[in-house]
């Protein structure tokens, strides 16, 4: 009885480590049968140039048939307009509606998908196809997320009230005294922070609203926005309110790019719906019709 | 033969007995601390075992990045620690002068009644990040001559108000919680309804309800982070700005351990009074 009853437990035990050891080794073998199975489509797409990947039966979205993008609310002007990325105004609704169509979406086949900025660019599963958002690319983003080529080439610039301690600022050095604000999580603050290095630390909110508001009750200085942001906030929200100056880029200069989660292969697709409009003027004129006007002066050091 | 001692806190003690009850209690002690090393092991072995763990580790408690963002965790910790030492006296009178407004008995107070009743009524029916955005953004925007426009400010001026609301209640319960004989006993002992409230009946209802105080006082420290939505950089901001630049969140993680660090002492100082009042009750009550 107790012999049989030692040896039951030596075979469950034995069983439990076995289960135990299975576990732990299984997912190892999953990766490097998914990381096989890449590698041999990747060269069966190379070799075989009759399987066009990008054809339109050949895409693979989220909803089957349509393309469903992403994008925070409420959506700014000059890049979407009435907060509606569904009407094709502005400038990155009326790209992403050109890339749709490249794609061989009609915009009947388009939907829109509510992303906030700060979940975008974060690692994990997305539920969109591509996200538009005034995304620039950077390096700590790419490692986590998938960019296509660059839409826009952006600056940073600083808006500030006509009364402002900063209104007249021409240089750097000028603005380090001041109270800036920007939204969490952007290159604007990475600006503000890095380049700028204020003596006081920057107020940050949690969206470009909030810093208008406080820096129309005064409480700050001034904001750091994207150019196009800054022109249409001055020309069309804030009376007696005026871009102070626009930064150099940094080297290479910050781009807005369509976010992809990691590894989406319609990357290329997008990349290759991006190269057309621009080889075709197309993008040039969609700039020129909602990012028209945008210039200021350059601070200097 | 051993007669019980009339005032002692003692009954008679068999010393064979006390022998026996100590080695059980040594035992239960021992028994007790090897159950527990035996169950933290293999917590330990099951999650340091588990497919996930890797991950889970490098996202959430990475050394690197957590020896990088503390410095400025802590610094941006400062604010949050002046918000709620200058909040929470301010809340305290408030929520005092308008529990004692409440418990007015004369009629001619009837506005100030209704006054007290409505302010706790709104600010404990508004939720405290929403008082925050009217009060932060609002008040500013009036443009009011001598109103402060500081978002530290207003923000701190927030949450007195939010926090003030729900401790004039406790205080209001506190003072319910003291027996009307007091009062009675007190005015016919001659003192005034002033000196009553202030020498009687207010020293026990602040004893009484001092954990409910402790309570809301722990809870102020960490709704202090809602005043980042104004802007200022307190520390969950902080640890915000860090997580978004390289997708870590052991910055969360960093400021969740320092927000544990303060409440575990004033918890447990919280309870050290509970326990010394029960004591001082017990033995102010027994026969």
């Amino acid at each position: 009885m107790q012999r049989k009853s030692i040896r039951l437990a030596g075979v469950a035990s034995l069983a439990v480590a076995g289960l135990i050891l299975s576990a732990c080794s299984s997912s190892e073998d999953t990766a490097t049968e998914t990381t096989t199975t890449e590698t041999s489509m990747e060269e069966s797409a190379s070799e075989s140039a009759a399987i066009d990947e990008c054809a339109f039966e050949n895409l693979t979205t989220i909803s089957p048939g349509m393309l469903t993008i992403g994008t925070d609310t409420p959506a700014y002007p000059p890049y979407f307009v009435d907060d509606d990325p569904t009407n094709g105004e502005g400038f990155e609704s009326a790209v992403a509606y050109a890339v749709a169509s490249q794609l061989g979406f009609a915009p009947a086949d388009v939907k829109w998908e509510v992303v906030p900025f700060n979940t975008s660019y974060a690692p994990g599963d997305k539920n969109f196809d591509f996200d538009v958002n005034q995304i620039s690319i950077t390096p700590e983003r790419s490692e986590v997320v998938d960019f296509s080529n660059g839409y826009y080439t952006v600056n940073q610039a600083v808006v500030a009230f006509n009364d402002s301690p900063i209104a007249g600022a021409t240089t750097i050095t000028e603005l380090k005294e001041a109270k800036l604000g920007a939204q969490v999580g952007t290159t604007s603050l990475d600006f503000v922070t890095e380049v700028v290095q204020p003596t006081n630390e920057p107020y940050v909110f949690n969206d470009t609203n909030d810093a208008k508001s406080a820096l129309q009750n005064g409480q700050i200085d001034g904001i750091v926005v994207d150019l196009p942001t800054a022109y249409y906030v001055t020309a069309a929200e804030f009376d007696d309110s005026k871009i102070v100056g626009q930064f150099q880029s940094a080297a290479g200069g910050e781009e807005f790019g369509l976010l992809l989660q990691k590894g989406n292969p319609l990357v290329t697709c997008v990349n290759k719906a991006l190269t057309t409009l621009k080889d075709s003027g197309e993008l040039q004129e969609i700039q020129d019709a909602w990012l028209a006007g945008t210039t200021a002066p350059y601070f200097k050091e | 033969m051993n007669a019980p001692v009339p005032g002692a806190d003692m009954v008679f003690v068999d010393p064979l007995r006390q022998e026996r009850s100590r080695k059980k209690a040594r035992r239960d002690a021992l028994i007790g601390i090897a159950s527990l090393l035996g169950f933290v092991i293999l917590i330990l072995l099951l999650i340091g075992r588990s497919s996930g763990w890797e991950t889970v580790q490098k996202t959430f408690f990475n050394g690197d990045q957590f020896v990088e963002s503390f410095p400025g965790l802590l610094q941006a910790f400062w604010l949050n620690v002046r918000i709620f030492l200058i909040a929470e006296p301010l809340i305290l009178i408030i929520g005092l002068l308008v529990a004692l407004a409440r418990t007015l008995k004369s009629p001619i107070f009837l506005p100030i009644r209704v006054l007290a009743t409505l302010y706790v009524d709104i600010f404990r029916g508004v939720p405290t990040i929403l008082i925050i955005f009217l009060l932060g953004f609002g008040m500013p925007a009036l443009q009011l001559t001598g109103v402060p426009s500081d978002a530290i400010f207003w923000g701190t001026a927030a949450l007195v108000l939010s926090y003030g609301a729900y401790v004039a209640e406790v205080f209001r319960a506190g003072i319910g919680s003291v027996h009307p004989s007091q009062t009675m006993a007190s005015r016919s002992l001659g003192l005034s309804s002033f000196q009553t409230n202030r020498f009687v009946v207010l020293p026990q209802a602040v004893r009484n309800v001092t954990p409910p105080l402790l309570n809301d006082f722990i809870s102020l420290q960490k709704d202090t982070a809602l005043v980042a939505v104004l802007g200022p950089i307190e520390v969950l901001r902080r640890a915000q700005i860090d997580t978004s630049s390289n997708f870590n969140y052991t910055p969360y993680v960093g400021a969740a351990l320092i927000f544990i660090a303060l409440t575990i002492p004033m918890t447990r100082f919280a309870d050290w009074i509970q326990v010394r009042s029960a004591r001082k009750k017990r033995a102010g009550g027994a026969a």
